[in-house]
């Protein structure tokens, strides 16, 4: 075992993580623990642009975005959070581009901007072009950027290292904890994957910046090893996760691969066709059509397939139309994701339209943090020390549906926050006591499952918890098809304690660690259905078909779910009978579930009209 | 709800499956072989659109769990997973398995030049290093202007290209230069200087030419095109080095 001291800890290296980084280590000792090489991460794979109201070629302000956020989130956004998303976004590009990100230009030599889905001009008038963007590959430009970046400052970088606990001076899932109590985050226990070594990091600071959890799903636009590892973390110390139930279904994946094809697509000019040929989402949003936010597009597509105008032998995907554009716009604007379909499917975009079904892309929810990117232990206290950013966040800046390029913005509006306060708070901090023996619960747990004897394969029980979360908690849900998935997860959560892995080695032990990852799944799938089973309306991702309309009277709360001790009460923070007041009982622990207040400034519910 | 679970693979439309058979280099110090590496044969059914990816994690997942290579993103813009497939170097997960010839067994070796850790996996520490010493930043002397820097979509397209990379690692494993002399720079860094050397807003090119000028840089290249052939980004990289060995006798960039 080996011990580091670091004033700054940040768990992750993609693009929140690093900016995070870039900001920390100005003030503090800091090092980021990454399970991947920093380029590696997903935000690489994002590809169509980071809003920002620059007005650089036409008419817009922060103020626009901000109600743009408000509303495509369905108005479950903290309205005081977009505002500084908005505001931020500004400077935050501006960033960028001086640290050398190679932003497509307009003829003045200016950044250019283009549409994209939600986004619009005078409170929903028209599309707007916000979008800043480096053809279809801009995060993997954010994500080089902070890279070069982080090597100029000197970053001090853990890669391939797992982190596989948190460690705090109270641990909520296990013990009763009353309010007022301080929590404290003292460090992280990590495995350094190449040698199988166990490493404690101490830190005044911990900056979670794990990203998302796709995974969960089966056909999805995630990395393999974006698994909710941070979520996972915070949860097991019986930290709250926040709106886990709405998770972004992303319209144009491509038919049964799930691999994304940017809403840049649509932005640029694509259309989207049933069968017939028919341009269907000018029934579903005839203002701004095939530019609709996300959530209203996949719904729109999935329910064409429903009612039989799904395209292809099966009739089971609709068609996204580039055909009628120029290739050499094509090739200027959307060269990566045309070579995707011309690699995968075999499909020439320019002469033919290609075949794309709704893929789990982003995950609305996470660990609560307040605008400093300090994580919530509850409805208002924090967790001193600990700090989320990104993905694995929910400041909430994107209630119950994420606009397309907010989540370039978030990383980078966010993680720079995250990083200064945690550089602040470890001025003034000192370094809290460990346990005696930090490591005994991650070394147990390694132990145990290098060596258990044959049983279950951890890739069985992770293709039966993707399949039955892609059968019972996409698009559509139903308070069957969600009972279904629960009943599904406890079955496989007896499963997974008799699971084993063949690679019994200390080096390099993917299959160990691929074992670990599915217990991270598990936990973010329960949590998914338990929230999707209490939210008895329809918002934003979170469809019910039992429950079609918006419930703004009982239902305009952010969710709050706990894991705790079987003999905890059953009513958290939040508490609202009837309706946020669920509990589920599974081996060992329960899960309450409680709510936290929206935040409102100016922006009254309305119905959500496109 | 999706049309992976609604399209049982009997229905009409169904994409036909196959055979195919995979020779993978092995290498494990933990396991009885020690230090000698070693071939391992897998057989396993494959679908039409499936990658050798796919069938890599068939093995893994289906018939031998230490199995071991690195991946992630699964769709060729990562770089985790630069291998060396049918002797050549490709992304794993952008190469078709009915692009590779599934009816000869498909040879499998991690990519060459860099110390092999575990079968697939390779030490990238190396490769890493050499981009860090060619200054992968941009370097500007005095006052940041208030808003961005301007620059014309024709200046901004002079080094769209070597935009593109995604540092896999497919190219510098692929130069017979790097193969013998571990202390050359290789393709990828020479492209990721680039990339800053005709940014017009970077005012470190004489720094970074100087640094390529040295015994190890862009003199050791022999032009033989194979990275340009391995880059899974399509990046014009032997023409990218070029442009870098021009530039450091004229002086113009």
């Amino acid at each position: 075992m080996q011990t580091h001291q670091y004033d700054v800890v940040i768990v992750g290296a993609g693009g929140a993580g690093m900016r995070a980084a870039l900001e920390a280590s100005k003030d503090a000792r800091t090092a980021v623990i990454s399970k991947l090489y920093p380029t590696r991460s997903h935000t690489g794979a994002a590809q169509g642009g980071m809003a920002a109201a620059l007005a650089n070629v036409e008419e817009d302000n922060w103020e626009w975005h901000t109600f743009d956020t408000v509303k495509g989130g369905d108005y479950l956004v903290d309205q005081d959070a977009a505002e500084i998303l908005a505001k931020e976004a500004i400077e935050s590009v501006l960033d960028l581009e001086k640290m050398g990100l190679p932003f497509n230009r307009t003829p003045e030599g200016k950044i250019d901007q283009r549409r994209f889905g939600g986004h619009t001009r005078d409170h929903g008038q028209s599309a707007v072009r916000r979008a800043c963007y480096a053809a279809d590959r801009t995060g993997h430009m954010i994500l080089q950027t902070l890279y070069q970046n982080c090597v100029k400052q000197e970053v001090e970088f853990y890669n391939e290292f797992y982190v596989l606990d948190l460690i705090t001076d109270h641990d909520l899932a296990a013990e009763d904890v009353p309010e007022g109590v301080e929590v404290n985050a003292t460090g992280v226990v990590a495995y350094d994957l190449a040698t199988g070594e166990i490493h404690v990091f101490q830190a005044k600071a911990i900056i979670f910046a794990t990203g998302g959890a796709g995974k969960i799903f089966k056909t999805t636009s995630n990395a393999h090893t974006l698994t909710g590892d941070g979520m996972a973390l915070a949860y097991r110390r019986g930290l709250p996760l926040e709106d886990m139930e709405f998770f972004q279904f992303h319209p144009t994946g491509l038919a049964g691969l799930g691999i994304l094809l940017s809403e840049a697509a649509r932005g640029e000019g694509g259309i989207l066709r049933n069968s017939d040929g028919e341009r269907f989402m000018e029934r579903y949003a005839p203002t701004i059509k095939d530019l609709a936010p996300r959530d209203i597009v996949a719904r729109s597509m999935a329910n064409e397939v429903r009612e039989g105008r799904g395209a292809g032998p099966n009739k089971d995907y609709v068609l996204l139309d580039l055909t009628h554009l120029e290739p050499a716009h094509i090739d200027a604007k959307l060269p990566d994701i045309t070579e995707f379909a011309r690699t995968y499917l075999g499909i020439e975009p320019y002469t033919e339209p290609v075949p794309v079904y709704p893929t789990a892309h982003y995950a609305m929810g996470g660990v609560p943090t307040n605008v400093q990117g300090e994580v919530l232990r509850n409805g208002k206290d924090v967790v001193k020390g600990l700090y989320a950013a990104g993905e694995v966040a929910c400041v909430s800046v994107h209630g119950s549906n994420r606009l397309g390029t907010n989540s370039l913005l978030d990383i980078n509006v966010f993680g720079k926050r995250a990083g200064r306060s945690a550089a602040a708070y470890a001025k003034i901090a000192e370094f809290r006591d460990l346990p005696v023996d930090p490591t005994v619960a991650v070394v147990s747990q390694l132990d145990e499952m290098r060596n258990r004897p044959e049983g279950d394969r951890v890739s069985d029980v992770r293709r039966a918890l993707q399949e039955t979360m892609d059968a019972n908690a996409q698009v559509f849900r139903t308070g069957e098809s969600l009972n279904q998935a629960l009943a599904d997860i406890r079955e496989l959560r007896k499963r997974y304690e008799n699971v084993s892995v063949q690679d019994k080695g200390r080096l390099f032990n993917t299959d160990l660690l691929e074992a670990i990852e599915l217990g991270f799944l598990l936990d973010i799938a329960e949590v998914t259905v338990v929230a999707a089973i209490n939210r008895k309306e329809s918002r934003g991702g979170h469809y019910r078909e039992d429950f079609p309309d918006r419930d703004d009277k009982n239902y305009m709360l952010h969710t709050m779910a706990y894991r705790r001790p079987t003999a905890a009460a059953d009513q958290a923070e939040g508490h609202v009978k009837g309706y946020f007041d669920h509990v589920e009982e599974f081996d060992g622990y329960k899960v309450v579930l409680g709510s936290k207040p929206v935040t409102q400034t100016r922006y009254e519910p309305m119905e959500r009209k496109y | 709800m999706t049309a992976t679970l609604e399209a049982p693979e009997t229905k009409a439309g169904a994409i036909p499956s196959f055979e195919v058979t995979l020779r993978v280099r092995r290498y494990n110090p933990e396991s009885e072989h020690g230090e000698e590496s070693f071939w391992d044969e897998y057989t396993v059914t494959a679908h039409g659109t499936d990658r050798v990816l796919d069938a890599l994690h068939k093995i893994k997942w289906e018939h031998d769990g230490s199995l071991t290579f690195r991946r992630s993103c699964a769709h060729g813009v990562c770089g985790s997973d630069a291998m060396r497939i049918n002797g050549r170097n490709r992304l794993a997960c952008k190469t078709l398995l009915k692009d590779v010839n599934p009816d000869k067994p498909i040879t499998v070796e991690p990519i060459k030049g860099l110390p092999v850790v575990k079968d697939l996996v390779v030490d990238m520490e190396p490769f890493f290093a050499s981009y860090r010493e060619i200054m992968p930043f941009l370097i500007t002397n005095g006052n940041e202007p208030t808003k961005e820097r301007i620059q014309s979509p024709e200046d901004r397209a002079r080094f769209d290209d070597t935009t593109k990379c995604i540092l896999c690692a497919a190219c510098t494993s692929s130069c017979p230069v790097f193969w013998t002399d571990g202390q050359y720079f290789g393709p990828a860094a020479i492209v990721n200087a680039h990339r800053f050397i005709f940014d017009s807003r970077d005012e470190g090119a004489q720094q970074r030419l100087e640094i390529l000028n040295d015994k190890e840089g862009v003199w050791r290249c022999r032009t033989t095109f194979n990275c340009t052939e391995a880059c899974p980004r399509g990046i014009e990289v032997t023409k990218a080095i070029q442009e870098v060995k021009r530039a450091m006798i004229t002086r113009a960039f």
